[in-house]
């Protein structure tokens, strides 16, 4: 298969990439075991971190992949910069486009800023989509199916999807472009998704996702989910009433105590960081061995290291 | 001033005919007409229209002059067809004292492309708190008649009810932006399963309806007249309906795009499709096309709203609401219901100049092509097609959504009180048609 172009959307994927995805990240795991983690695939490479959205974790990460493939990584972050004076996604592009980059990856407040930079014809590095507003966070959801693969079949994953795998996803869906990536990749995958949410924060029409979904969930945690995937709740949302209060949101849809000892002895957590311990998730359950909210942190690195490398070595296969 | 001798043209009814347009006004009409000294146009295969009125344009002079001026735009218009435009009160300073509805107004005469009647704020600044000096604008030389905060909503229940009463004594119509600002905070495009998908802020139709079942209930209340602005929704030409029915002054208009395109333009987050309000479903689309096809929507208007380059080419949500539409009126209205028939020529005439003149109490529109009417004339080729580009706009912005697209019909002439503005398909040069 040729390489990836850009990054944008996980509905770009067809089965057979997003395996081959996972697969790479495979590889790229090996590479973290060695006593020099590091391949020199990219060397010569550069790698632009554009960041309009401050995030640690994701840059962190995406800074890690970068330079364990050999490559040059120069990071913008929008405090402090030209951003904040007012300069223009395309100007802020071209300006470190312009500085020499084969691949830009963007994180901006606005859905659809990564597919308006890749379209525009501003800049002629790929670009890789690590999160636009609530719309999508492709690598994100690589590396949760990543996680859940590895957890479910440990070393029979290559080449495997998630057939026939029960996923529950709960929390904020309306505002959230992890569950919208993770909806659409599990799809491809084979998994079934189901969401649980109050009214005001299921998106409409998501009627047409193929998806169920409820605000119940202790219901769905009775039906026996292979995963449950717990999203961070924002709490200035209870000042646009989506919800009356943060208490009232932990009581009805928060992983406490008693819910995580109902949960199936495989069942694994999720939870795409940061967490708000005793909101949506209680300490005992994060902390416990049903949760792969560490893994995932790991594999993240693994999976952008084999985004990275899928775009910009031309397809070649990974040394080994 | 110049004779011109149109011959060939078809006229509303179908038969053809020539128009001698003299000194203003159209002099003789019948077949076989002589005039030594006129300059002839032979408009056979052309549709005669009589000048078009738009009831909603921005024309962004004064204060955003990068985006349009009143030269710019009135030069849009008459490249349309169009010889009347209302120019909305959105400016800066807002159109909300004599002084400024006066200037503007002036300065439409002065170009003298087309008639500028300036739009009265309904509100002081826009700001939605308490009533502008609508009664100075009714009694200044602009004559201001129709009223709007278009931009805005008039959300204030309270306020609306006043304001109606008000305008009426003038004998005037307050023309409503309506959207809910609380229903629509952080609204990009219709709320439905594309902005689901697209994470995309929602604006539902029911902030639009919910306002409009207010406001036909308060004009009914109050005895006056209102107009409802780019109605968008099938559950907003339900409450017309409904509304007329019971015998409420309510009049409505419905843009050219919304009557052609959907939310689905709106997946490669393309901000030339940001308007407000939204591009809807397809569902909407029909309903509005048949409430145009049966009187529930009485007019055609453009909402022309031009943008720069730099609000345009960025993020959806950093990118400014609005598209241009004066140059394309015709031949998208074309498109959307005249090409399967749902609307004829007549019907084109009079939801796109005679009722809005009314609407507007803007005289001379009542009885085109008749001897002694102001000749205010458009001649339009149905028969042509082409690729709609940038060349075809003639205001200062492109921020149109047809651009790439093969649409039908063309403007070759346009007559504004007897000057012709357009001829040949081209603008005529501004020395040429300024009055000074």
């Amino acid at each position: 298969m040729t390489g990836l172009r850009h990054l944008l959307s996980v509905r770009d994927l067809d089965r057979a990439t997003a395996i081959r995805i996972l697969d790479v990240a495979e590889d790229m795991a090996d590479v973290a075991t060695r006593a020099v983690p590091k391949l020199p695939t990219l060397r010569g490479r550069t790698v632009a971190n554009l960041f309009f959205e401050d995030s640690t974790r994701t840059r962190l990460s995406f800074e890690s992949a970068a330079k364990r493939l050999g490559a040059d990584v120069t990071t913008f972050s929008a405090k402090g910069s030209s951003v904040s004076k007012g300069e223009s996604l395309k100007d802020t592009a071209q300006t470190v486009a312009a500085m020499g980059v084969d691949a830009v990856v963007l994180r901006h407040g606005a859905s659809g800023a990564a597919r308006v930079l890749a379209d525009s014809g501003w800049i002629e590095a790929g670009v890789v989509n690590a999160g636009d507003g609530t719309h999508e966070h492709p690598t994100q959801a690589l590396l949760d199916a990543y996680t859940m693969r590895k957890r479910q079949l440990g070393d029979l994953s290559r080449g495997a999807g998630l057939d026939g795998l029960r996923v529950t996803i709960v929390g904020d869906i309306l505002h959230s472009r992890v569950a919208r990536s993770n909806v659409w990749l599990l799809e491809t995958l084979g998994a079934t998704v189901h969401l649980v949410a109050p009214r005001t924060l299921l998106p409409a029409g998501v009627g047409s996702w193929p998806v169920t979904a409820s605000s119940d969930l202790d219901a769905a945690i009775d039906d026996g989910p292979d995963v449950l995937m717990m999203l961070r709740i924002q709490s200035e949302r209870m000042h646009a009433a989506f919800f009356p209060h943060e208490r009232e949101y932990a009581r009805q849809w928060g992983l406490s105590d008693e819910r995580f000892g109902r949960l199936g002895p495989d069942t694994m957590v999720l939870h795409p960081g940061p967490m708000n311990r005793g909101l949506e998730i209680s300490a005992t359950a994060a902390d416990s061995d049903a949760s792969v909210i560490l893994d995932q942190v790991t594999n993240g690195v693994s999976i952008r290291m084999a985004v990275l490398f899928l775009m910009l070595s031309g397809g070649a296969e990974a040394a080994a | 001033m110049t004779t011109y001798l149109i011959t060939g043209a078809t006229l509303l009814d179908g038969t053809s005919t020539d128009l001698l347009i003299a000194d203003g006004v159209v002099a003789e009409r019948g077949s076989g007409l002589s005039a030594s000294g006129a300059t002839r146009i032979d408009a056979s295969g052309l549709q005669a229209l009589p000048g078009l009125v738009d009831l909603h344009t921005h024309l962004r002079e004064p204060g955003f002059e990068q985006s349009e001026t009143v030269l710019t735009g009135s030069r849009a218009a008459a490249a349309g067809g169009f010889t009347a435009v209302h120019a909305m009160a959105n400016t800066s300073p807002v159109q909300d004292t004599a002084g400024v509805v006066e200037q503007v107004a002036s300065l439409g005469a002065q170009h003298g492309y087309v008639t500028v009647r300036p739009v009265g704020a309904v509100t002081a600044g826009l700001a939605g708190e308490r009533l502008s000096e609508i009664g100075a604008m009714a009694q200044s030389r602009a004559a201001v008649r129709v009223f709007s905060d278009d931009g805005k909503c008039v959300h204030d229940a309270l306020l609306m009810r006043r304001a109606l009463e008000y305008v009426a004594g003038f004998g005037g119509v307050i023309a409503q932006h309506a959207q809910e600002p609380r229903l629509t905070e952080g609204a990009q495009m219709h709320e439905g399963p594309v902005s689901a998908e697209l994470g995309l802020g929602g604006w539902p139709a029911v902030a639009e309806e919910a306002v409009i079942a207010r406001d036909v209930l308060l004009a009914e209340a109050a005895g006056a007249r209102l107009h409802v602005c780019h109605v968008s929704t099938a559950g907003s030409v339900d409450v017309v309906r409904w509304a007329k029915a019971r015998g409420i002054q309510v009049t409505a208009e419905v843009t050219p795009h919304h009557l052609l395109l959907t939310d689905e333009f709106a997946r490669g987050y393309d901000a030339r499709f940001k308007v407000n309000p939204p591009l809807r479903r397809d569902e909407d689309v029909q309903a509005l096309r048949d409430g145009l096809a049966d009187g529930t929507i009485d007019i055609v208007a453009t909402d022309h709203a031009p943008h720069p380059r730099e609000s345009k080419e960025v993020a959806w949500q950093e990118a400014s609401f609005g598209m241009v539409g004066l140059e394309s009126a015709l031949s998208v209205v074309q498109q959307a219901v005249v090409d399967d028939g749902r609307l004829g020529w007549a019907d084109i005439a009079r939801v796109l100049s005679r009722v809005p003149a009314e609407i507007g109490l803007l005289a001379g529109y009542d009885a085109p092509f008749e001897v002694g009417s102001p000749a205010h004339v458009a001649l339009y080729d149905p028969a042509a097609r082409s690729v709609f580009t940038a060349d075809r706009l003639r205001g200062m912005s492109g921020n149109s959504p047809y651009l790439g697209v093969e649409l039908p019909g063309r403007v070759i002439a346009t007559f504004h009180g007897g000057v012709p503005t357009v001829l040949d398909g081209e603008l005529r040069p501004e020395e040429e048609v300024a009055r000074g």
